[in-house]
């Protein structure tokens, strides 16, 4: 639907910006400190968006450009940055992202890093430094996120013999999710590689004592053999191929890529889990047969509750798309597909796993902002929204009851322990729809019905 | 343990207070350090959360989208009335913007947003590159302005240009702009501005109630539950009353040469000062014995029945020690005395933004043995939370997990809370989360308390 008024400004965004997605990806290796290359104020909001998702330290060091930096160039910052956060948080690696600020003004980072590795060789230790580019003028959070995973390959991974190992890149994920598919990838039995890895960074333990960086992620050691492995699985259909990290292994080292979308439902983990198999030679373990016997038969003690309920879904692409094909096995029809982003590629990726879309009246909308859905959904009239915590605000506006997945969830507990993927991150999300439609029934029902 | 150092070109901003030797006063006042991991933000930040609880304009953040998404709904500033400021609006800069300049975009959303909105003014904020590309931001304002009629106000915070504090001074130029520009008519000779609250939990309607009691009339709320009408008629107060000095002492003094109107310096937080405001602004009009009365009224029948309600806190915090983190140094002075009420000690304090004059006063009334920090940092914090062993920190959004992680209790003291903190009910809530925080039992499991790791 047209806006009444005429729409320039982005309202209510639903997207964030380059570098936040990369400052998470690079909390995925281990030992490694992010870095953005940028004022100030890029870390600090980052930080802050994160743990009010996460709640955890995340430590992101910013190179603070001052007048002089933004006029003579942010090399002096960044060298001296570097050398600061080596001194107190002694890293392995240190991923440097730039933003719109140092990318404006045409800071050549590569060169700069070379520099300081040359100045400072014989000082502290010297750590990786990965360099991404993540100008907050291109893109949206996902393009940092895949942005930081392919120059972390680029930057490690090198030539070895092969050898018996699978890649795994999962995309922006939970950390629930991330140690379910390691929990998989350990009852393969299959030696893994999975980058990143924050599933111990950004949802851990207690501390005795302040971890400078927490312990957890995928080592840089780990990330060098990736050129070696067997293949490359990467979730996501709408990874640009110049930031596809399986995609720039199979082009320089030959390793295969596989790409899935986003494991979602039943026949979306089913794909997984066959890939796997024909990729290791074994059966899957025993406990999958059952997550899926349980969750077939979920699907029938729960499908009159969900059969032809109209959602909006919104979110990252990917996640988007994968939820659309679980949403239509289990009979919804998500009315509207929309996301922030823009790759150009959602609706032909949703028209693949949804052949009938058209007729069904799925409609996919790339960059759009909340103003924009809620336009859509006055229209639509959905049962109920699917997606983050930002789109409360049109939920609460017009009634309309909000399922909250994905990041960030700000206005719920619990967003970093939720699971989307497999057959168990499947059936977390349908016993979740079920239960808002059956909470919808009785609220709306006069009688207080107590069996539902 | 590892031992923790501060990082070199940081030494002379952390200090342990020991009266017995001669001590430098600690440096402030400077831009992060590099690689240091700063809690502050940025110019942008400082100049938002000043402007941010004008609820009758529009905020339109000229830049790519971050700097818009990460301030959306952002704090707990609510409005009886209009909430405009609660929506995010961006220009969203793509690279061919960058390229050829983000003006027309600029232009266009200005005309389409006050269209649609019908808000009584729009500030414009400017991020880091709009600084790099030249928009010419002023020109855009003064045509928008011209053709829509109502105050469209640039506020020049380019992230780099300096810390949070210019960002601070920028947006109460922007602020300037718009006083002197209404009418004074019907305003009381007893009246005051409130500068530096910002109506979180709504905090301002509590203290503007407090002094419309005394017989003040209260002419603006800078920038709580802020209208722009009442801001255009501020300079029609006989006071200014100004809490949170970092952001709104440059406001108080530039009105006070143009306008002749005097500033005191109050806070709101603890039964201390919560008094003190009162009194401090009744002094102000002599004239008027009846304000005072009223003030001792208050401040009694308050106290009446807070002093009682406090007391199983205190009996159970007595000796507990406490940290303080936050973003302005006069808080901390607040702070101190509203936990010495409630027995806790401070071994710990510090600001994102302190003077040397606020660290000198905040040497002076901490205890032998605290530490001072200014702009510090999480390795530091947990330095030394752990060092002085404290059963608490105040602090924000960012310390919050450090507190977690660490297994201490956290007082939110920040601009996302929900719950009041300041006057005399504010000092109950106060007391109450801390005491809910520090004595859980879940700490029984930290691994401080010899809980495992």
């Amino acid at each position: 639907m047209k806006h009444e008024h005429a729409k320039t400004a982005t309202q209510n965004a639903c997207k964030l910006c380059n570098p936040l997605g990369a400052c998470l990806a690079f909390r995925g290796i281990e030992n490694c400190v992010p870095f953005l290359h940028g004022s100030q104020g890029c870390a600090t909001y980052i930080r802050r968006y994160l743990i009010s998702h996460y709640k955890e330290p995340i430590d992101i060091a910013s190179s603070n450009f001052h007048e002089e930096s933004a006029v003579f160039g942010g090399s002096h910052n960044l060298k001296i940055g570097l050398k600061n956060v080596s001194d107190q948080y002694k890293p392995d690696v240190i991923g440097v992202a730039t933003t719109c600020l140092s990318e404006t003004i045409g800071d050549d980072v590569p060169m700069i890093l070379r520099e300081y590795k040359k100045e400072f060789k014989n000082g502290s230790p010297m750590p990786i430094l990965i360099h991404a580019s993540t100008p907050s003028y291109q893109g949206s959070h996902i393009d940092g996120f895949h942005a930081a995973v392919h120059a972390s390959v680029k930057a490690l991974a090198e030539k070895m013999p092969w050898q018996r190992l699978i890649n795994l890149f999962p995309n922006m994920v939970s950390p629930a999710d991330l140690r379910y598919l390691k929990e998989i990838l350990e009852d393969f039995g299959v030696p893994y590689m999975m980058l990143p890895d924050y599933s111990q960074t950004m949802d851990g333990g207690p501390w005795g004592e302040y971890h400078r960086i927490p312990p957890g992620g995928t080592p840089a050691s780990a990330i060098a053999t990736a050129a070696s492995a067997m293949a490359s699985i990467e979730f996501g259909s709408t990874i640009e191929a110049s930031k596809s990290a399986a995609g720039y292994l199979d082009v320089m080292f030959g390793v295969p890529a596989y790409h899935l979308p986003l494991p979602i439902g039943i026949n979306g983990s089913d794909k997984f889990f066959s890939l796997l198999e024909t990729l290791t030679g074994e059966k899957r373990d025993e406990k999958y047969e059952d997550e899926r016997r349980r969750l077939v038969d979920a699907y029938a003690d729960g499908h009159k509750y969900v059969f032809d309920k109209r959602v909006i879904i919104y979110g990252e692409e990917d996640l988007v798309i994968g939820m659309t094909a679980f949403l239509r096995e289990i009979g919804m029809v998500p009315v509207l597909c929309a996301s922030g982003g823009k790759s150009g590629l959602m609706k032909k990726r949703i028209a693949e796993l949804v052949p009938d879309m058209d007729e069904l009246g799925i409609k996919v909308r790339e960059g759009v902002d909340f103003v924009d859905i809620e336009d859509e959904a006055k229209i639509l009239q959905p049962d109920f929204l699917i997606g983050n915590s930002k789109g409360y605000t049109m939920s609460r506006k017009n009634n309309i009851p909000l399922l909250r997945l994905g990041f960030p969830i700000h206005d719920r507990f619990g967003g970093q322990r939720m699971h989307h993927l497999g057959y168990r991150g499947t059936q977390e999300l349908f016993d979740r729809i079920v239960n808002t439609v059956i909470e919808q029934r009785q609220n709306a029902s006069s009688i207080g019905y107590t069996y539902m | 343990m590892e031992q923790i150092g501060i990082l070199e070109g940081r030494e002379r901003q952390v200090l342990e207070k020991n009266s017995g030797v001669a001590q430098a006063d600690i440096a402030c006042d400077t831009s992060s350090l590099s690689g240091s991991v700063s809690q502050r933000a940025c110019v942008f930040c400082g100049s938002r959360v000043v402007l941010y609880p004008v609820a009758d304009a529009i905020h339109l953040v000229h830049g790519p989208i971050g700097c818009a998404a990460y301030t959306w709904d952002i704090r707990g500033a609510v409005s009886s009335g209009p909430e405009l400021h609660r929506l995010s609006f961006s220009t969203d800069l793509q690279e061919m913007d960058v390229i050829y300049g983000g003006e027309k975009k600029l232009y266009k959303s200005l005309i389409e947003l006050i269209e649609q909105y019908k808000p009584k003014a729009a500030f414009i904020y400017s991020t880091c590159i709009v600084g790099l590309i030249g928009d010419d931001i002023e020109a855009i304002c003064k045509k928008v302005a011209r053709e829509t009629g109502i105050p469209v106000l640039p506020v020049h915070s380019e992230g780099f240009k300096g810390t949070k504090k210019d960002g601070y001074k920028a947006a109460c130029h922007a602020l300037m702009k718009l006083i002197g520009t209404g009418s004074t008519e019907d305003i009381s000779k007893y009246s005051i501005n409130i500068l530096g609250e910002f109506n979180l939990a709504g905090e301002a309607w509590i203290i503007r109630q407090y002094y419309e009691k005394m017989g003040i009339e209260v002419v603006a709320t800078l920038t709580g539950d802020g209208r722009i009408d009442a801001v255009r008629r501020a300079h029609g107060a006989t006071l200014n009353v100004v809490q949170c000095s970092g952001s709104m002492t440059w406001l108080a003094k530039e009105m006070e040469e143009k306008y002749g109107i005097p500033y005191i310096r109050v806070s709101y937080f603890g039964i201390e000062d919560m008094s003190k405001s009162l009194y401090d602004v009744a002094v102000k009009f002599p004239d008027r014995p009846d304000i005072m009365e009223a003030a001792k009224q208050i401040v009694s029948e308050e106290v009446k029945t807070l002093y009682p309600s406090l007391q199983k806190f205190k009996k159970a915090l007595t000796g507990k020690k406490a940290a303080i983190y936050v973003g302005g140094a006069f808080k901390t002075f607040s702070l101190i005395k509203a936990l010495r009420s409630i027995g806790m000690s401070v071994v710990l304090a510090g600001s994102q933004t302190g003077n040397q004059e606020d660290y000198a006063r905040l040497k002076e009334m901490c205890d032998e043995g605290t530490v001072i920090v200014d702009d510090s940092n999480p390795v530091e914090l947990s330095k030394f939370i752990l060092e002085k062993g404290a059963d608490l920190l105040i602090g924000g959004v960012k310390e919050r997990p450090i507190a977690f992680k660490l297994g201490i209790g956290f007082c939110d003291h920040n601009h996302e809370r929900k719950i009041p903190l300041a006057g005399f009910v504010g000092m109950y809530n106060f007391a109450l989360e801390v005491y809910q925080s520090v004595m859980s039992p879940v700490w029984q499991f930290a691994p401080r308390k010899g809980g495992s790791l």
